[in-house]
């Protein structure tokens, strides 16, 4: 298994590969000129700050939206864990573009901070609202009997056991935040990603983008070493049998209207807004036309790329997981953490990377469907090593023990014994990536096959000559594919009590 | 086993389209195009039902090609290179990755609007105008050179779109022309004034329609596009020409380059051909309303003549690298 892990890392590491190259490309020169701009100081102000605040921000509305759909009597409250997730399907491309053309005024960090908390704090909503429905009362209730009062006990006891969850979703926020390109641009915020992009295209030198790209890198690699710092070596499965049972709902009473603001407000940004804007894009234009062959086209386009994506990535996830949840060694750890890379890094330069790379020595594969999956599963691999990690740390490693020391051979326990323990987290890790590939715009232009097209692409070409209501339908059956797996996922959250 | 027919029965199908997918037949000419897909698409289908020759074509903004064939060199899968701006071109060139255009292609275009070592060539031209809100301004109130804009009388009524393309290109015209120092004065006195700042053109001249903004500095084929989108009725927004050698009225092209590379030169020397024929040009100018650069044909009503809109005389190639322009407008604050 370490060498099945070791080997998924090493594909994560590809993009780092070709940045140290380009970077180094042109002497050190160069790359003290990008490095010891003031603009890199700002920059790097400016990024860290955005990604801290919005994870922050999403934090806090994950937790507090988890709690109040599992936890209180939200009326409805089924149906808003539904909803909650559901800003997960939304494109961050098409919902900075709503707000800017709503509120043209609304731009540079507020914008930004707004537009990315609104469609990411879902990535921590999801871990932790399965986790709280999984929880144990009794350790709470143990709390409370020995003299702690109901908010105490919270803090001392739920959270606590609600960290892993929030945990590897915050960092899933910060990730996502460092690379995301759509919000920051459309809404003129200067990130470390804007400016990548930027470079691109002002100066066609690939050589200060790199630069950029490995300093984002170091920033990256910080964040997680500090993120598995934070892990500690605390367990979270189970060391008793016991019977599992839901805790009582709190009552809240005549508050519960009040509360029911949380996740009505939060849908009103993140869904209806982007949605009305571009159903209205399509109403005020003339030439618009439904050009349903094309559309369903783009729409096979997406599924089979983005089934492809979820499928490879879910498989080539585990060993990576179960490796880290198992072996708690530190060379475990840093396979476990490499795989986290990818996800931080701009679309760009990872699919850049992948030219770079297949053009030399995979020639024959170069701008075929397997290469553009391949750069799915660099992009998005830690989505499911996230959950199937969720999973594993769950099951207890004894049964494992149990059922080789009964004389099974290691594969027949994966699949009689580990495979069923940890097949929610495999189902969730698929689900998320699966609709996070639909999204995916830069690695399917330069990636994909020639004449290939996706949703998202649809939404970039109509957009991209001032045809906005050309855009509403592609985006539109975007956002409702990509609603299937993200209810999926929710589904998980009250079934996951056994 | 319910679950694993379910399985191979979702991914069965699924595989085979795949598959489908990887499979290469004779894709004739790839052509790696910046420009969208509307403008371009019609344009191909043509030259293939003219000579036979199937062109398959990969969409994406020309940066992010451009880049994308300098990361594939002499391993590229184009053929030909088709380009929105001058700047895009210039830098595959200084890769060495383009071959030469067809003599009598290149004859057939004004030396301003194509490579001087005859790698590239111009196939269709945008102006720069300054667009306006015909409700509040009447053509006599607009200035007749864009260093005008920085008088306070347009405080808080400009539209600028200072992180795209076109108007870096401008800047970047504007510093060749009439020198840093005073490129960064005018910079300054724009700044000055409060402009309002949009991501693109387009949005700009949705800004100017809508009574957002009175002016705005754009490439003159956006209130055409607007026009169409919207319906030309509901158009109130002018373009409006400063005057001859005014930085404000830059002339870029958006035009084509055949790779070195490439193991159909004949066929993709036929195309460019094309792209110069009477119809392919006659098509820039009614649909996509564009300058034709070819002598003799006419753009669309309502448009100055392209031989009397005459910009700053530089050198296209000169438009590449933009990253001292965007030092500049990082220094003035307006990036």
């Amino acid at each position: 298994m370490v060498a099945l892990a070791g080997a998924v890392a090493l594909v994560a590491l590809v993009p780092v590969a070709y940045l140290v190259i380009r970077a180094g490309d042109g002497g050190w020169g160069p790359v003290a000129d990008t490095l010891f701009l003031d603009r890199t100081g700002r920059l790097l102000v400016r990024s860290l700050g955005l990604a801290a605040a919005v994870t922050a921000a999403s934090a806090v509305i994950g937790i507090a939206l988890a709690w109040l759909t599992v936890r209180c009597d939200l009326p409805g409250r089924r149906a808003w864990q539904v909803v909650a997730a559901l800003p997960l399907a939304m494109p961050s491309y098409v919902a900075a573009f709503a707000y800017v053309s709503t509120f043209p005024d609304l731009t540079g960090f507020p914008g930004a901070f707004l537009v990315l908390t609104v469609l990411s704090y879902p990535y921590v909503f999801l871990p932790v609202a399965a986790a709280l429905e999984r929880l144990d009362p009794s350790l709470e209730e143990a709390a409370r009997s020995l003299g702690d009062g109901p908010g105490r006990a919270f803090v001392r006891v739920t959270l606590r056991q609600l960290r892993p969850s929030a945990a590897t979703g915050s960092l899933l926020v910060c990730l996502y935040v460092l690379s995301d390109f759509g919000a920051v641009s459309l809404l003129r915020f200067d990130t470390f990603t804007r400016v990548i992009y930027q470079s691109y295209r002002s100066s066609f030198d690939r050589r200060p983008s790199a630069v950029l790209g490995c300093l984002l890198l170091v920033f990256t690699l910080a964040i997680l070493v500090a993120e598995a710092r934070s892990r500690g070596r605390a367990r979270y499965y189970s060391a008793g049998g016991g019977a599992r049972r839901k805790p009582p709902l709190v009552r809240l009473g005549r508050s519960r209207w009040v509360a029911l603001a949380v996740p009505v407000g939060v849908a009103g940004l993140a869904l209806v807004l982007p949605l009305v804007t571009s159903v209205r894009w399509f109403l005020e234009s003339v030439q618009a036309s439904i050009d349903a062959g094309r559309v369903w086209r783009a729409a096979r386009g997406s599924l089979v790329a983005s089934a492809f994506g979820a499928g490879l990535t879910a498989v080539a996830a585990v060993p990576v997981a179960l490796l880290a949840a198992r072996w708690r060694t530190r060379a475990a750890a840093v396979i476990e953490r490499s795989a986290y890379i990818g996800h931080a890094l701009p679309g760009i330069v990872v699919a850049l990377s992948l030219v770079f790379f297949t053009v030399r020595f995979l020639n024959p594969l170069y701008q075929r469907l397997p290469v553009l999956v391949f750069a799915y599963l660099v992009l998005f691999l830690p989505l499911a090593v996230s959950s199937i990690y969720g999973s594993a740390l769950q099951a207890p490693p004894a049964l494992d023990e149990v059922a080789r020391s009964l004389g099974r051979r290691p594969w027949s326990v994966f699949r009689s014994v580990t495979a069923p323990l940890i097949a929610p987290g495999v189902a969730a890790g698929t689900a998320l990536v699966f609709l996070t590939c639909l999204k995916e715009l830069p690695a399917t232009l330069l990636l994909g096959p020639t004449g290939y097209e996706t949703l998202s692409t649809r939404v970039w070409s109509a957009t991209s000559t001032g045809a906005y209501g050309d855009a509403a339908l592609p985006a539109l059956l975007l956002v409702v594919v990509a609603a299937v797996p993200t209810w999926l996922l929710s589904r998980r959250i009250s079934s996951s009590l056994p | 086993m319910r679950s694993r027919r379910l399985l191979a029965a979702l991914f069965v199908p699924l595989l085979a389209t795949g598959l489908a997918a990887c499979s290469s037949g004779d894709e004739g000419l790839t052509l790696y195009s910046g420009r969208a897909e509307v403008q371009v698409k019609p344009i191909l289908e043509e030259f293939t039902k003219a000579t036979g020759i199937k062109v398959t074509a990969r969409y994406g903004a020309s940066a992010e090609l451009a880049a994308q064939i300098a990361e594939e060199g002499s391993r590229t899968r184009a053929d030909v290179f088709w380009a929105q701006d001058a700047g895009a071109l210039g830098s595959v060139d200084r890769h060495g990755l383009f071959g030469a255009v067809p003599a009598e292609a290149l004859a057939t275009v004004d030396p301003r609007f194509r490579a001087d070592d005859g790698n590239w060539i111009g196939i269709s031209g945008r102006a720069r105008v300054i667009v306006y809100d015909s409700r509040k301004l009447q053509p006599a109130d607009l200035p007749t050179s864009v260093f005008q804009l920085t008088d306070p009388k347009w405080k808080g009524r400009i539209g600028i779109a200072p992180t795209n393309g076109s108007f870096q290109a401008f800047v970047t015209a504007m510093t060749i022309e009439v020198g840093e120092a005073r490129t960064r004065d005018w910079l300054n006195g724009i700044r000055a004034n409060e402009p309002k700042t949009f991501n693109d053109n387009a949005l700009i001249v949705k800004a100017a329609n809508d009574g957002q903004v009175d002016v705005g500095l754009v490439n003159h084929y956006y209130l055409f596009q607007l026009g169409a989108e919207i319906g030309p009725d509901k158009l109130v927004a002018r373009n409006h020409f400063t005057a001859a050698g005014d930085p404000g009225s830059l002339v870029n092209v958006a035009g084509v380059g055949i790779l070195k590379t490439t193991k159909k030169a004949a066929d993709a020397g036929r195309f460019v051909q094309y792209l110069l024929s009477n119809e392919a040009q006659q098509h820039f100018a009614e649909r996509n309303f564009e300058y034709p650069l070819v002598p003799g044909i006419s753009p669309v009503n309502g448009l100055v003549p392209l031989n009397q809109v005459q910009g700053p005389a530089i050198d296209l190639s000169d438009l590449g690298d933009l990253e001292h322009t965007l030092d500049l407008l990082r220094q003035v604050g307006l990036l």
